[in-house]
């Protein structure tokens, strides 16, 4: 499904922060990308998400060499995707629904088909009852499942999370771990980049770990 | 297709609201597009009414037809008959050389002189009254009467014809030029508004942008924006446009009274109000497509 070989990633300023990295993840895996922050967990999951592109070495998810895309087939590529930021990313003018809509909008999905997906997606993470509060309100835990409710309701093949339990307790981290885990056995393959070692081993994954930009 | 018109749909309508939800702002905005709007237009709609009068006050321009002072009983009726039968002439009179002395004693006061003359010195005449007051055809005719057999001088007064439509000329390159002014300060206008759009609604570009939005998903709305606001921008300085003439017109009506006759300013004809509004459409749109073109680039997700 992602196949990355020998890819390094230069920042402007000249700090690599991946070396050469090489690794495939099959169609259907669960794997965590382990590592100290500065180890280049995030910068492997935006290259494998075609939201950097690598300085060097080739890229191909599904069957396309990302690093040749032309940029206007990216975002076809990106709704392959559902994609869990640390922060979230939710939208504070408008309410959970809508944060939840807004892939189908993208998509450009039938409306009625779409509040149906919105409502089951918002229904799987547990917060079909705050459709209609604004994520603002929300709690931590709270917002983490929006974001995961966003990144599924289009039901993407690829599940790609940058430390989906940054800022939650334990009971929290567990409760994510178990969706993630649901959805992997509905067969989408899942990547979580995470320095949580308690939620890596939990759940039992392929574990990648990464230190100075290497595979470790 | 149903969901493309869906979502075409659901763009105008945010648009809409997003509009409503700051009213001051929107009211101010189009204020000002609708103020540099009817600035040009207001003078257009003001040069076309004096066009219109100078018409009305360009009481039937003549041609005097002089033809020779030998002239006979029969070359003054060949020459009426192809007077009357020329296409372009819609009245010719006959001035005898006589009564054209008769008139030149009473009217000038030079009765003394003219007696004093050994012989008329005045030839027959017709007036001829053109069928086209254009001043080009006018003088075309004239020429063509000129070559006439008999005919030895034709006078044709158009100067002041020529210069009116020349000072109109001057007016309306001045309308362009302000016109053309004041459409660039609607771009202008239209450009800023939605750079700050831009600006605030930056995370939400960002994060559609992640989730695989293509880019003219993203420049869609803000395109409807631009568009939306040059059309209520057009709409407004049709309606200021459209007070100040009825207002103008109260006014004129009893001026009108007080020099016994009827004169009444025209508004903006059907097809030049829609010509107007989509003029002020199409560039609020083109404002935006340039300030999104140019500012969308600069974000991109990190």
């Amino acid at each position: 499904m992602i196949s990355l070989s020998q890819v390094t990633k230069r920042y402007p300023g000249g700090h690599e922060a991946l070396r050469g990295v090489s690794l495939t993840v099959e169609t259907g895996e669960m794997a965590f990308i382990t590592g100290h922050s500065g180890a280049g967990k995030s910068t492997l999951l935006k290259i494998m998400a075609a939201i950097e592109r690598p300085t060097s070495g080739s890229v191909i998810v599904n069957g396309q060499n990302v690093g040749a895309m032309r940029a206007r087939a990216v975002p076809f590529l990106r709704r392959k995707f559902g994609l869990i930021f640390q922060d979230q990313k939710l939208l504070f003018d408008r309410t959970a629904f809508d944060n939840v809509m807004l892939p189908l909008a993208v998509i450009g999905f039938d409306r009625r088909e779409a509040a149906r997906r919105v409502r089951a997606a918002l229904d799987k993470v547990g917060l079909l009852a705050r459709e209609k509060a604004n994520p603002v309100t929300l709690s931590g835990g709270e917002q983490q499942r929006l974001a995961i409710a966003r990144a599924v309701v289009h039901r993407p093949a690829i599940l790609v999370a940058d430390e989906p339990t940054g800022n939650l307790d334990a009971a929290h981290s567990a409760e994510i771990g178990e969706l993630f885990r649901s959805f992997n056995q509905v067969g989408v393959t899942v990547v979580i980049a995470t320095h949580d070692e308690a939620f890596a081993a939990r759940l039992k994954p392929r574990l990648i770990a990464l230190s100075g930009g290497r595979i470790a | 297709m149903k969901a493309w018109f869906w979502h075409h749909l659901d763009a105008a309508a945010t648009t809409i609201a997003r509009l409503a939800r700051t009213p001051v702002a929107t009211l101010l905005n189009l204020g000002v597009i609708g103020v540099a709007l009817a600035l040009p237009v207001g003078l257009y709609v003001a040069l076309d009414n004096l066009r219109g009068l100078a018409r009305t006050l360009a009481s039937d321009p003549q041609l005097s037809v002089f033809l020779a002072l030998d002239a006979g009983r029969s070359e003054v009726e060949k020459t009426r008959a192809r007077l009357k039968q020329h296409p372009g002439v819609r009245e010719a009179r006959f001035v005898p050389r006589d009564q054209a002395l008769k008139e030149l004693k009473a009217s000038t006061g030079l009765g003394d002189v003219a007696d004093s003359l050994p012989q008329n010195p005045l030839p027959d005449a017709f007036v001829v009254l053109p069928r086209d007051r254009a001043p080009e055809v006018m003088e075309k005719l004239r020429d063509e009467l000129a070559a006439w057999p008999g005919v030895t001088h034709v006078q044709l007064d158009t100067a002041w014809a020529r210069r009116l439509e020349a000072g109109l000329k001057l007016a309306r390159l001045a309308v362009g030029l302000l016109a053309t002014l004041f459409a660039f300060a609607l771009v202008a206008v239209t450009f800023n508004t939605i750079r700050l759009q831009i600006l605030t609604r930056r995370e939400e570009i960002e994060v559609s942008k992640l989730i695989g939005a293509t880019d003219p998903f993203i420049r869609r709305p803000f395109l409807y924006f631009g568009a939306l606001q040059g059309l209520a921008g057009g709409i407004a300085a049709w309606l200021i446009i459209w007070i100040g003439v009825q207002l103008l017109n109260g006014a004129l009506v009893e001026l009108a009274q007080l020099y016994d006759t009827r004169f009444e300013l025209r508004h903006l004809s059907l097809e030049d109000s829609l010509s107007l509004l989509a003029f002020s459409a199409g560039l609020g749109w083109f404002g935006s497509w340039l300030s999104v073109s140019r500012h969308l680039a600069q974000i991109e997700p990190r």
